[in-house]
């Protein structure tokens, strides 16, 4: 492999430097010495492969000895927190469960109509009929309550933070990376101090949510109030307006579209968090309908369950993004009666009037009838086993293959997996791998006569991952190679933040289980990145298919991660491999979206140039449109690695390993420090990959001279 | 000069710098500004490598004068009108307003101020997307807590005043370029502000549109009498307009005058430049070239002073040897002859033409 790095490589470009090595493929000549001399010695020094105990910082105690302190001076504060919040809590609860289903309807549907019109609220109608009629319209009331109540303390926390952010320079430096840590730290680590701090009960997903859910609104408050133009601000300053003035009646109002977008992603995020805080217990909502069939295996019960999650994501989402989108329409001033005036108001009155007088009337109403419940699980149940029957051949096949020939070598490295009945051969001695490196070798100098050496380091990297598994790969060497490419795209300062991050999972103890979920995100970010990004060419270059594909991905987007999980299980049982799918199919959205994104928004001249030129289509996309297009496919693929690793953690339901599964056992035995390290170590992950795949992104927008 | 330089002074624009960059207030040791080597700080500034947007401006603007600053962007044209509605704070200098110095009120006082002295017409209108045309006139009255009949009616009348009667309770969003900037001009006039700022208020419309607004423009200030600073990047525009053009390059100003005197007497290279594709028949008046009145004048076919040479020129037809020239009352105050029509359109460099 090297010699063909050094043939190709030794002339780039030809011209004056034809003579020379670029400095940068030095250093990773540097680095092959280093890692070919780590695993030489491997056998014989085992803490290259596994870091020592005995090494490790003792950090996990520390928090739990903090956390003990904590909570033995201050949890009759937080106690009585959680008694005041309880009683807003419970009080919504009531009135919803108490509120006749048909008043409901009415109500929601209004609402529906004010902000979408006819067809939204046909659609809420019957999505929540459905919820009436397959009998969960208690659990989903309760769900409800809970992002009624979580949705305004997290506007209420947005609020204040984003208007702080936005006045104090001072504030806003504590505050942005306060939001990164807060959007990259899974779901089930917010939950284990909460559920500590505050006790079990309800009061914990809405806190938890509420906190969750609160920095789209923080984000998008400073966000649009520094948006709003100059001249408009300056027009407030000489209409005479003071500091006050400024703020509430120009600033806010003019940035009021921005601030409902990040409303939107907040009520989306708090149903989320409300979703997943029912593995807590103790509530008897949706989710935890959800949950419990699905621990029991009852599939056609979850499925039936899971679908109220969508369509409450669904009602939720439309609903606040039609107000979102109406903000700024015209409002005429309506004078005269009083039902003239507030149309909606006066409607949702009447509805509920008629939903409380039509209970009173007919029982049926007030409390849907047990005997006209109509709940097909077992019928689900049968055609979910009739499938799994005559298609596990198929189904079986798949899932075998994607494990043997792909996700196996990388979690464990292909030295350890290949056996005669998978691969048709194993590697018995050390001397064998000779095999493996004289084919990757060879396959690496064709890599070399059409890439040029970034690509050839990229395939040796990945040739090294295949073999040795990310298990198996040393960490020295691990670390090393991280730090470089992070130094090569993103300079010293990145490269310092990546090495002190895998530092800190290192020393914590936390390296082997964060190999695990890096090998089950780089598994499924390849697969997403390959089909998303072949999907996206497809919708960029044909409009029909993006037409079909766009709603999906908005679907796909505003599930909550729970829901994924259901259909996976169904046919493919927990695992790895019901993981991938699951992780998957939450995150190739974004892979589809920003390519397809990316590929349309390319300058048109250059396209139009290149046509001129006599490119064919096929030329014109991979010579002129992809190339131009690459920061924002990276910028989509940041956003492909984030989503990963905010559903890994979910994935851990499903049997996974790694640190996913060590957040959800810190959750389940309430361990803080464990919880912490696990759930900062998948933090710390997400903010390197971040912050290299940023960098690199901004270093290619810069080449191409795109950079604002 | 005409006759507005003798009326009183309304604002005065005194040494008035803004320096950009982190050591920005190390240059001046005084608040005022005047530097004894204007020039060499200037210097000393840009080798700093900080950035003077405005520098050692100076100038007075009349009441009921139309003072245009002309400048190309980043000539500090919009800095300096910033400096006078303290929008943007200026480094050091004096902008004295009805013999005050904004720059030493304090912030509730500046607030005031801007609530009943001034006015000010923004190039992208700066209307509030969210408020309707109605609502956006009377925000500046809503803002100093003037009760509603009050300022829908003061409103309304500003509105009318612009010709946008019938619009008021559309959003700004469904108005043309020209209608917004008609609001916006409604807007600023609303609190009845003795000064009104004009910042490129016609760049973002069209050719023709533009036009238009300029003759509205016209048509408003014959009502009014505002004192008006009003900038422009057009050359054409400020000679259309100006009573007198200050034309700024790199935060200096380099010639203020009247739009004749910035025509035939440039100040350097920089100013001719625009001078080149000048119109002069359009820009100079009998008044700008006229010469004492000699005998046996026909007043009959005398012209007034402000008539260009373009309305002048035809009287030469019949034979005249001389036109008289009146003033506002109708006295002949000069004559012009045809020698000095035709030097005044000769060649630029012919310095000693005009009188």
């Amino acid at each position: 492999m090297t010699d063909a790095v050094r043939d190709r490589a030794g002339s780039p470009l030809g011209g004056p430097v034809a003579e020379r090595l670029p400095p940068r493929l030095l250093c990773w000549f540097a680095f092959a010495v280093f890692a070919v001399l780590c695993l030489a010695l491997r056998g014989d020094e085992k803490w290259l492969v596994g870091y020592p105990r005995g090494w490790e910082i003792p950090l996990i105690d520390w928090l739990e000895a903090a956390m003990d302190w904590f909570t033995a001076h201050f949890k009759p504060v937080f106690r009585f927190i959680s008694d005041v919040l309880e009683w807003p809590m419970k009080g919504l609860l009531g009135v919803l469960h108490w509120l006749p289903w048909p008043a409901t309807i009415g109500i929601v549907a209004v609402v529906a109509y004010a902000a979408k019109g006819w067809r939204l609220a046909g659609f809420c109608t019957a999505a929540l009929l459905y919820m009436v009629i397959v009998g969960y319209w208690e659990e989903s009331m309760s769900t409800l309550a809970l992002v009624g109540m979580s949705v305004p303390l997290s506007l209420l926390i947005g609020m204040t933070l984003g208007l702080l952010g936005f006045q104090s320079r001072w504030a806003r430096r504590v505050i942005e990376p306060m939001l990164d840590v807060m959007q990259t730290v899974p779901t089930f680590a917010y939950l284990v101090p909460i559920l500590i701090l505050f006790g079990i009960g309800p009061v914990v997903g809405m806190v938890a949510s509420a906190i969750y859910a609160s920095p789209p609104v923080v984000r998008n408050v400073m966000l649009g109030l520094g948006r709003v133009p100059d001249n408009v601000i300056e027009s407030g300053q000489m209409s005479g307006c003071n500091g006050f003035q400024l703020l509430f009646l120009v600033r806010i109002p003019a940035a009021t579209h921005t601030i409902m977008i990040g409303v939107n992603q907040t009520i989306m995020a708090a149903l989320s968090m409300v979703i997943i805080a029912a593995i807590i217990g103790g509530f008897a909502d949706i989710g935890w309908e959800v949950l419990s069939t699905m621990r029991k295996a009852q599939t056609g019960q979850s499925l039936l369950a899971g679908l109220v999650i969508v369509l409450l994501a669904m009602m939720m989402d439309r609903i606040s993004r039609g107000f979102a989108e109406r903000t700024g329409e015209i409002h005429l001033a309506r004078t005269g009666h009083v039902l003239n005036r507030h149309p909606y108001l006066s409607a949702m009155v009447a509805a509920t009037g008629i939903g409380i007088v039509l209970a009173a009337v007919f029982p049926a109403f007030e409390r849907y009838p047990e005997a006209w419940v109509y709940y097909p699980a077992e019928d689900l149940n049968e055609a979910v086993g009739w499938f799994t029957r005559n298609f596990f051949e198929t189904t079986d096949a798949i899932k075998t293959y994607t494990l043997y020939f792909f996700m196996l070598p990388m979690k464990a490295g292909l030295e350890r997996i290949a056996r005669p009945t998978s691969w048709g051969f194993e590697f018995k001695e050390a001397a064998d791998a000779i095999y493996y490196w004289a084919l990757a070798i060879g396959v690496g100098g064709l890599v070399a006569l059409f890439a040029n050496w970034r690509g050839v380091v990229t395939y040796g990297l990945l040739a090294v991952l295949f073999f040795y598994g990310a298990s198996g790969t040393p960490w020295p060497v691990f670390i090393a190679a991280v730090t470089l490419i992070a130094f090569q795209v993103g300079g010293w300062k990145v490269a310092l933040f990546a090495f002190l991050g895998m530092a800190f999972i290192l020393t914590t103890g936390a390296w082997s289980r964060a190999m695990l979920s890096f090998y089950l995100t780089a598994t499924s970010v390849i697969v997403c990145f390959v089909v998303g990004g072949s999907i996206g060419v497809w919708a960029a270059q044909n409009d029909r298919v993006s037409a079909i594909v766009r709603p999906i991905n908005d679907t796909l987007q505003t599930m909550p991660l729970f829901v994924f999980l259901i259909p996976v299980i169904m046919v493919f049982l927990v695992g790895d491999f019901s993981a991938l799918l699951a992780i998957i199919m939450y995150s190739i959205v974004p892979a589809i979206r920003y390519t397809e994104h990316g590929l349309r928004h390319v300058d048109p001249v250059a396209v139009e140039a290149a046509r001129m030129m006599g490119c064919t289509e096929r030329q014109v996309l991979w010579r002129v449109k992809l190339p131009l297009a690459i920061p924002e496919i990276m910028l989509g693929l940041n956003q492909v690695v984030m989503f990963a690793l905010a559903m890994l953690v979910i994935a851990a339901l499903v049997g996974t390993k790694g640190l996913g599964q060590w957040v959800y056992d810190a959750l389940t035995n309430a361990r803080f420090g464990q919880g912490v390290i696990a759930g900062g170590s998948m933090a710390l992950i997400a903010m390197i990959a971040d912050r290299i795949i940023q960098a690199w992104a901004s270093q290619k927008k810069r080449d191409l001279g795109l950079a604002a | 000069m005409t006759e507005t330089s003798e009326r009183d002074v309304k604002l005065t624009c005194r040494h008035v710098w803004k320096v950009y960059g982190p050591q920005a207030d190390g240059f001046f040791t005084d608040r005022d500004g005047d530097v004894p080597d204007p020039r060499g700080l200037v210097d000393r500034v840009r080798e700093s490598g900080h950035i003077g947007a405005a520098c050692d401006v100076s100038f007075d603007v009349h009441v009921g004068e139309i003072f245009i600053i002309m400048g190309l962007s980043g000539s500090g044209k919009s800095t300096i009108v910033r400096c006078l509605s303290r929008l943007v704070e200026p480094t050091a200098g004096e902008v004295i307003l009805d013999g005050e110095d904004l720059l030493r009120v304090g912030k509730d006082q500046l607030i005031d101020i801007r609530r009943h002295k001034m006015g000010m017409v923004f190039q992208n209108f700066g209307l509030l997307p969210h408020l309707s045309v109605l609502e956006n006139v009377a925000f500046p009255l809503q803002v100093q807590g003037v009760d509603k009949p009050t300022r829908v009616a003061r409103a309304m009348e500003m509105i009318e005043l612009v010709g946008l009667g019938g619009r008021e309770t559309s959003y700004p969003r469904q108005l043309s370029g020209g209608q917004q900037q008609r609001v916006g001009i409604a807007r600023s006039l609303a609190v009845e502000p003795g000064l009104w700022f004009l910042d490129e208020p016609f760049s973002a419309l069209d050719p023709l549109i533009r036009r238009q607004m300029q003759d509205e423009f016209m048509r408003l200030q014959q009502l009014l009498h505002k004192t008006i600073v009003f900038i422009t990047h057009d050359f054409l525009e400020a000679l259309r307009l100006a009573d007198r053009i200050a034309i700024m390059k790199d935060g200096r100003i380099v010639q203020i005058g009247t739009p004749a005197e910035v025509v035939m007497q440039p100040a350097d290279d920089y100013v001719e430049e625009f001078t080149q594709d000048v119109p002069r028949v359009k820009v100079i008046t009998a008044g700008d070239i006229m010469r004492p009145a000699g005998n046996g004048l026909d007043a009959s076919a005398a012209v007034p002073a402000g008539a260009t040479l373009e309305r002048l020129m035809p009287r030469f037809g019949d034979g005249l040897g001389a036109v008289a020239v009146t003033n506002d009352s109708g006295t002949v105050v000069g004559e012009v002859t045809p020698q000095a029509v035709l030097a005044a359109l000769a060649s630029e460099h012919d310095e000693g033409s005009a009188p």
